[in-house]
């Protein structure tokens, strides 16, 4: 269970939400300004609130009454950006490598084996993030995170940064992550189809503030026929 | 003609002693302050930017003198230094690495600091969510992805530090077999009648070691930047 209670000032633009979550896939949906990555950039520690209380599973990851702040790298709170953010001095084993290393947990052939499946990346893990396609830089980040074991996976737009094509070559894995991985995520997306396919649970968001929460149903277009 | 003397030998010796010791030993504090300059605001950040590039634009000689008062055998630092540690840099080849140390440190901190500012905060990012602490983002992301530039700035720092002449002679004075290096050797070799054969030799050396160093630093930073970025 995520909930989300913050304000925050950027600027000329303010976010003020509250929202409380279940599902294995929660959406946030909007159109771009609506503060939706500031959003789960404050989720992920990367962004402190002004005022307001952050909770996940009963335990406080920010309370500014109380001054509480967990800092990003001790919440382990999966990020998968929408630039992927590989990083480029190491190889693609060593990126998958990363959070495990970074978390200190155990070596887990059996779970990497799950992930790279999972995922088809098991070819590229001798390569480079520089000799990769947009869509296999973002299963590897989608696998980096996995396999850091978070307990909450953010996804901002992570097909954002690709085209038509790739989407539809993403989109089934990301399937497959919701029902098999076993890990709650948070889903950031302007595109009501990719939201429809994706998120059990929708939190729709316009100019900083909460407009409307509940099912993929509410979406827009959703009682159109296809 | 290209026979060295003994006394050249030792000054060449002691020059490239003194500025490995001086480049060894600023590195890592050039590599901290130029994180600090990079990623952080402070209180009185731009007054210490301006204290690292003092040495840059002070005439030497000033340099050299601030050094004799402070770190001298009377000197507040070195007093105390003495008398403690027994540490003692006036007069000896240690005073001669502080001394170049110091007038190198502008140079090698700056290409650091550009490397450190050119690194992407965005992987930053992503190492911290990964479970990275900022010390250890800055062990595996940051420092790796900036070492061209650490490269850079050390070989800069060396090259300065071998020519370095007005803050070391002023500083520890020009005493063969302690604190001579190759540029006050041949600045007492051309004031000595015969001494132009055996200045032109340490002249050739000086541009055999600085030549040395540009290429190697050229070759460090293409293979360094074909291993970050390299497919």
């Amino acid at each position: 269970m995520l909930r989300v209670d913050v304000s925050k000032q950027l600027g000329e633009f303010a976010i003020e939400a509250a929202f409380a979550s279940e599902g294995r896939v929660t959406g946030l949906f909007g159109a771009s300004g609506a503060g939706k990555t500031s959003l789960i950039n404050m989720i992920a520690g990367l962004l402190r609130p002004d005022r307001g209380i952050i909770a996940i599973d009963g335990e406080t990851l920010d309370d500014t009454a109380d001054g509480v702040h967990i800092p990003a790298h001790r919440r382990r709170i999966g990020y998968v950006f929408q630039d992927a953010r590989l990083f480029p001095h190491l190889d693609i084993r060593q990126n998958l490598d990363y959070g495990r290393r970074m978390n200190r947990l155990a070596e887990d052939p059996a779970q990497h084996a799950r992930v790279t499946d999972l995922l088809d990346i098991g070819h590229l893990l001798d390569r480079r993030p520089g000799r990769l396609s947009g869509g296999e830089r973002q299963r590897v980040a989608l696998g980096r995170a996995l396999l850091a074991q978070p307990r909450l996976l953010l996804l901002d737009e992570p097909m954002g940064s690709l085209d038509e094509e790739r989407k539809v070559e993403i989109l089934p894995y990301l399937v497959r992550l919701r029902d098999e991985a076993n890990v709650p995520m948070v889903y950031v997306s302007h595109d009501s189809g990719e939201m429809r396919q994706l998120a059990t649970q929708v939190v729709m968001l316009r100019r900083g503030r909460v407009i409307a929460f509940g099912g993929p149903e509410m979406l827009p277009g959703t009682a159109s026929p296809a | 003609m290209f026979e060295l003397s003994p006394t050249e030998w030792t000054a060449i010796q002691l020059s490239l002693r003194v500025a490995a010791v001086a480049t060894l030993v600023a590195t890592p504090l050039g590599i901290a302050l130029a994180w600090l300059l990079a990623r952080r605001d402070f209180w009185g950040k731009s007054l210490v930017d301006a204290l690292v590039h003092l040495p840059l634009v002070l005439p030497p000689v000033v340099t050299g003198y601030l050094l004799l008062l402070t770190f001298g055998r009377r000197g507040v630092i070195g007093a105390w230094l003495a008398d403690h540690f027994g540490i003692v840099f006036a007069f000896r080849w240690t005073g001669a690495a502080l001394a170049c140390g110091i007038m190198s440190f502008p140079l090698l901190v700056r290409p650091i600091r550009l490397s450190i500012e050119a690194v992407d905060r965005r992987l930053e990012q992503a190492a911290a969510t990964l479970g990275a602490s900022p010390w250890r983002v800055f062990l595996t992301i940051t420092l790796p992805l900036a070492l061209p530039g650490v490269l850079a700035g050390m070989v800069l720092g060396f090259a300065k530090a071998i020519g370095e002449f007005g803050a070391t002679i002023t500083f520890v004075s020009n005493i063969p077999g302690e604190t001579q290096t190759i540029s006050s050797a041949i600045y007492s070799l051309i004031q000595t009648p015969d001494g132009d054969a055996a200045a032109l030799r340490l002249v050739v050396v000086s541009i055999v070691i600085a030549l040395a160093a540009l290429v190697g630093s050229e070759w460090f930073a293409r293979r360094a930047t074909k291993r970050l970025h390299g497919n």
